[in-house]
């Protein structure tokens, strides 16, 4: 089972979420950290860093030798990372979504593959979980390349160790968080009952709704705000798989690094029931797709 | 005409809020909400619309089934992998196409049509606070940083037209593309960060992205008393960075409490997070170069 952890906006408490659900997991699992822009897992799962790769993304290099200047490449080009001004071409390999759209027609031959750095990924173990996470490069405007190259070593790692995966989301709905949870089997939405919470959770669910998973609510600092976010999910049918009450020890506890399931005995017990109905939602989506099969 | 934007390398660190308590301070702004992918500032402020906009940017490949004869040269081409084939039939997946074109202009029966794509709308409106310029993203879409360079472009030239002083922007989570493209040219980055370790990870990264793209820089630790360990590692990295701490403001539910009832903490309450943030926002404006 895949298990994302993701929520309207960051902030909510979507990494202590995953972190501590990780924390009580009981079968084989694999922390992955899909939140590249800002990836913060890690400080609280303290893993071993046992291997890590750049990831790349292909862009084209000119031969002006063989360019001449037809300005098919840059016509082509959707994302301005090739012009042509006057006769004279240039790429921007910044700009660049490496799409290999220019490769393709260049009737001359003149551009051939190289490659901007995205950014590494890096993988090891904390205790019995496995984890793995991606960085980007500090400017580097684009995330989903580099998500890909971080699941396509969680796949690797996954058939030498299969078990469960629980991924740390990237915050937002836009295309890296729609592209984070879109290989998922279950959805957790993290947030908060104030009005910011409920407007972005809003935001959250019809970002994610079409995608037909199954979806489940955390409320976090339950009790800080007003009730408004609790009636929304119950009258969307969203079911809350727990709610994780307010305190100023737990925002301590959390600044000091700590994964909140080991702060209290009953956050523990709050986090293992999180897990527990988790696994429920995902086993009646099985069971749903079995009848209709 | 200086462009102050409040930034916080992520989200929940209260920098929407701090935003919303300064557009109150500063005297004649317009007031730009960045986040497009999911702003809040609207919930503080309550605009009216005064123009509404539609945002179009960038095409999306659609497979015409009439057209296609299935020869699957899109979905081996294609890097995104955003050609499925279900049944023999091929058709483009919205989520995964990049509008890059190349199925377009690959596919030897001219089957892929090229459509714009409708991503969102934009709008200027009047708050209680003064003009505002904000958008809102439809779920799932990109290129928000073009949609942040065009609402930094309205701004300006509201501001231009109605002689104000100064643009306040709360800016977008993160530190990817919509955060560079509110970055540049940028006269002052406000920077809220929180006592904790996600915190402080987050405003290093984010003050490299400002010491690349060359924008000034001041930092506000929010919720500075819930570990004064972690705020005096904060105060020293700001100090060895030459940045500027323009503030620490304590923990106070006050700023939830006035969320809730669509207010901003300076107009809600008169405690003392309001009056450091009355210190804060003066020490900005002189920092930004403003007369206030
Ligand atoms: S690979 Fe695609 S995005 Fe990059 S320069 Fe070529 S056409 Fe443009
Ligand atoms: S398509 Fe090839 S020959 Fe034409 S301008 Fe581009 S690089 Fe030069």
């Amino acid at each position: 089972m895949i298990v994302a952890v993701a929520s309207g906006k960051g902030g909510t408490g979507k990494t202590t979420v995953s972190a501590s659900l990780c924390s009580v997991w009981d079968t084989p699992v694999t922390a992955v950290d899909l939140d590249v822009e800002e990836p913060n897992l890690h400080l609280f799962l303290c893993p071993e860093i046992s291997g890590s790769a750049k990831a790349t993304l292909e862009v084209p290099r000119l031969d002006e030798g063989l360019c001449d200047a037809c300005g098919k490449c840059s016509d082509v080009c959707q994302f301005k990372a090739i012009s042509l001004f006057g006769d004279v071409l240039l790429a921007f390999p910044e700009m660049c979504h490496g799409c290999g759209a220019c490769l393709e027609v260049c009737p001359q031959g003149a551009l051939s593959p190289d490659h901007r750095e995205l950014g590494e990924v890096l993988w090891g173990s904390s205790g019995d979980m496995g984890f793995v996470m991606g960085r980007l490069r500090v400017g580097e405007a684009m995330s989903p390349p580099l998500m890909r190259a971080v699941k396509k070593r969680l796949a690797e790692l996954n058939s030498q160790r299969p078990g469960d995966v629980i991924i740390d989301c990237p915050p937002g709905v836009s295309c890296p968080a729609v592209n984070a949870v879109m290989d998922s089997d279950v959805i957790l939405l993290v947030s908060e009952p104030t009005p910011f919470g409920l407007y972005d959770f809003t935001l959250a669910w019809e970002a994610f709704g079409p995608l037909n998973k199954p979806m489940g609510a955390v409320i976090n600092r339950a009790g800080l705000g007003d009730g408004k976010l609790a009636a929304f999910c119950r009258e969307k049918g969203i079911p809350i798989l727990a709610e994780l009450p307010f305190s100023r020890e737990v925002a301590e506890s959390y600044s000091q690094g700590q994964i909140v399931a080991q702060a209290t005995p009953e956050l523990n017990q709050a986090f293992r029931e999180l897990a527990a109905n988790t696994r429920e939602l995902y086993l009646a989506s099985q069971s749903k797709e079995a009848a209709h099969a | 005409m200086p462009e102050v934007l409040v930034i916080s390398g992520k989200g929940g660190t209260g920098k929407t809020s701090l935003t919303g308590a300064f557009a109150q301070l500063a005297t004649s702004k317009v007031i730009c909400d960045l986040d497009v992918d999911a702003p809040d500032l609207h919930l503080l402020l309550h605009p009216e619309a005064l123009e509404e906009h539609e945002f179009r940017s960038g095409n999306q490949a659609e497979i015409d089934p009439e057209r296609c004869v299935a020869c699957g040269l899109c979905a081996e081409k294609c890097r995104f992998d955003a050609i499925r084939e279900v049944d023999g039939a091929f058709a483009v997946d919205p989520f995964k196409c990049e509008g890059c074109k190349l199925c377009v202009v690959l596919c030897p029966e001219q089957a892929v049509d090229f459509p714009q794509r409708y991503c969102g709308d934009w709008q200027i409106s009047g708050t209680r606070l003064g003009p505002m310029v904000h958008a809102q993203l439809f779920p799932g879409e990109e290129n928000s940083g073009r949609l942040v360079a065009l609402l930094r472009g309205r701004a300006r030239e509201l501001a231009d037209e109605q002689g104000l002083e100064l643009i306040l922007s709360d800016g977008p989570p993160g530190i990817g593309c919509p955060v560079i493209s509110s970055l540049s040219g940028t006269d002052l980055a406000v920077i809220v960060t929180e006592p904790t370790p996600s915190g402080r990870h987050d405003l290093e990264r984010v003050v490299e992205l400002c010491t690349h793209f060359k924008v000034p820089a001041g930092v506000i630790v929010n919720k500075h008393d819930l570990n004064a360990e972690q705020t005096r590692a904060i105060s020293d990295y700001c100090a060895q960075q030459g940045l500027e701490v323009l503030a620490l403001l304590p923990y106070d539910p006050a700023m939830t409490e006035a969320m809730v009832k669509g207010l901003v903490i300076t107009e809600y309450s008169d405690n003392g997070l309001a009056s450091a943030l009355k210190e804060a926002w003066q020490r900005i404006a002189d920092k930004a170069g403003l007369g206030a």
